[in-house]
């Protein structure tokens, strides 16, 4: 019996009961995990995969002429022509394995930025970027000595759009931007800001991390450029992401890291690069945790995004109806179009104390700044606390978070 | 919820609201910043030492109840105490916090601590032990004169 079902085909019990560690107790409680915006838990069939690769497959790749070799290197290609379908790219070679977001907006920093950047030129980001979505930029645009511009925000976490239209010029040379922020939960235009930038002649990428869990992602439906995310915050592992680029602009890139797998042919006069993706992938990668981010994909597939979407907004819905009840709770975060994840603060308890006290409850929530100091600069707090929601998690963890709540109050009255 | 009654406690919620010494001083031979960055707790401390002894003390900036309680029950406990004295107490202080989960922690320690006694039930909670020291190392980086700023990050 659950309040919880948005669609017939939707049944949380059953996707509960995939991820072992959502039947373990944290301090003798059942853990009610809401802290899904920093890492997702893991179904059995990840955990599977990485068994069987290291029990069965385990070689290295693109190497050996021996039969491990070559399955393992069909497994790790097998996953990249997954992670293409569900992301909707129009080619495999458009799909560069990363260790995660970080490190594709680092990619894209240093091989578009470093390549095309010059004195005078702008980049653009916005107003509640991740860190790792700001410092990589500044470090380009330091040494460029190129200019970083941010698009601001209204109270309610929405970008300025009148705003950002007036910073384009042809100055511009790239626009990078959160798809989903995961300290407001705002969900960007990200198609008026695709439209606007190409006007212009400039190209986007898009910080993927917290939409590609949460939402249907179609890279060719948005018209981005390029686009990053992580495989640890979709159910699969840590060490794993993925940056999407359009062939052509990957192509016009300058290499990322020099090594092995990313050449051609060596040697001491001169290095030929290797063809896409490869030229963007130097040395061992993380063979398992790519495959187990196929198979996370595969997880997810037989779900379905729009389902997960509608039992999330379900979540949201219920979550922020509840949390505004609570006398002296403020939700940092009210844009129009936002996906699960409430951030908040409560009169007279600290964000750090209410992360201990729901602890004990079993409840996992995130406080701090989550990494978007900005954003707390902006709504002039010094942190909130967050629960993120996922697939999994149902009213009532909403309803735990809310007595969770009350426990806090009782002891900050 | 034992543990989280020991923790947020009456005297610790009390220094929490109403925090003592919660004051810029006008004269001061040491002051300090102290951060935790991946909470954001930040506190600057002035001090005033004239001939080895602490005469005045006043912290301000924000953070948890853990850390500001701690920094009030701090500012408190070492007013009229010489230097080596204070630092001797946080040795103390800093001990008893530090103590793993489980071990005892001898009574008369605890009285040595005198009021700080009640913020030992921290060490039940390994994540918030940064929370009652930030005080303490931004006051012994104060008077060390070692420099103006100290992290959590690079100070245990
Ligand atoms: C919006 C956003 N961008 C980037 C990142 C960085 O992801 P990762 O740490 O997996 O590289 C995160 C994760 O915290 C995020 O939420």
């Amino acid at each position: 019996m659950t309040s919880t079902s948005t669609a017939p085909s939707f049944d949380v019990g059953s996707l509960r009961s995939q991820f072992p560690i959502l039947g373990t107790t944290v301090h003798g409680r059942p853990l009610v995990y809401l802290d899904n915006a920093a890492t997702t838990q893991k179904p059995v069939a990840v955990l599977e995969s990485l068994d069987d690769y290291y029990r069965t497959q385990n070689a290295n790749i693109h190497r050996g002429v021996h039969h491990l070799s070559e399955v393992a290197t069909f497994e790790y290609e097998k996953a990249r022509g997954k992670v293409k379908n569900f992301i909707g790219a129009a080619d495999v070679r458009e799909v560069v394995f990363t260790r995660g977001t970080t490190d594709g907006i680092n990619l894209a920093a240093h091989s578009y930025g470093r390549k095309f950047l010059t004195e005078g030129d702008e980049v653009i980001i916005s107003a509640m970027e991740h860190h790792s979505n700001i410092v990589p930029w500044q470090l380009v645009c330091d040494e460029r000595g190129a200019r970083l511009r941010v698009i601001p925000m209204n109270d309610g976490g929405e970008l300025l759009m009148d705003e950002f239209a007036a910073m384009l010029s042809a100055r511009t040379k790239l626009i990078s931007v959160v798809h989903v922020s995961n300290s407001l939960g705002t969900v960007n235009p990200v198609n008026e800001i695709v439209a606007l930038a190409h006007r212009n002649g400039t190209p986007v990428l898009l910080d993927g991390a917290q939409a590609v869990a949460h939402m249907p992602v179609n890279v060719q439906e948005l018209d981005c450029d390029l686009y990053a995310f992580s495989g640890h915050k979709m159910f699969g592992p840590t060490g794993i992401g993925i940056l999407y680029g359009k062939k052509e602009l990957l192509e016009r890139m300058q290499p990322y890291q020099g090594g092995g797998d990313m050449i051609r042919s060596v040697t001491f006069e001169k290095t030929t690069f290797n063809d896409l993706p490869y030229r963007f992938e130097a040395g061992t990668p993380p063979i398992a945790a790519a495959i187990g981010l196929g198979a996370a994909v595969d997880f997810i597939g037989r779900i379905g995004m729009s389902a997960v979407r509608r039992h999330e907004e379900d979540l949201l819905r219920y979550a922020t109806e509840r949390l505004s009840a609570v006398p002296g709770l403020r939700i940092i975060g009210t844009a129009r179009e936002k996906a699960a994840v409430v951030s908040f603060v409560l009169d007279h308890a600290h964000p750090h104390d209410i992360g201990t006290i729901l602890d004990r409850e079993g409840i996992a929530v995130r406080t701090g700044h989550h990494c978007t100091q900005p954003v707390m600069q902006r709504f002039d707090i010094p942190a909130t606390a967050r629960a993120s929601f996922s697939l999994y998690n149902t009213r009532e963890d909403v309803d735990a978070l809310v007595k969770g709540l009350a426990k806090v109050r009782e002891i900050f009255a | 919820m034992s543990e989280l009654n020991e923790l947020y406690q009456q005297l610790i919620l009390e220094h929490n609201k109403s925090p003592r010494n919660f004051r810029v001083l006008d004269r001061c031979t040491h002051d300090a910043d102290g951060y935790n960055p991946l909470c954001g707790d930040h506190y600057h401390v002035w001090v005033n030492v004239e001939n080895g002894v602490i005469m005045d003390i006043g912290f301000q900036g924000n953070g948890c109840a853990i850390s500001k309680s701690s920094a009030s029950m701090m500012t408190a406990a070492v007013k009229g105490k010489s230097v080596a004295e204070v630092k001797a107490l946080f040795d103390t202080f800093h001990a008893v916090i530090m103590t793993k989960i489980g071990d005892e922690v001898p009574d008369a320690t605890i009285e040595a601590l005198g009021s700080l006694g009640a913020l030992a039930g921290v060490r039940e909670f390994p994540a918030r032990i940064k929370c009652a020291s930030l005080a303490w190392h931004t006051l012994v980086a104060a008077l060390n004169g070692a420099g103006s700023s100290i992290s959590t990050e690079n100070n245990g």
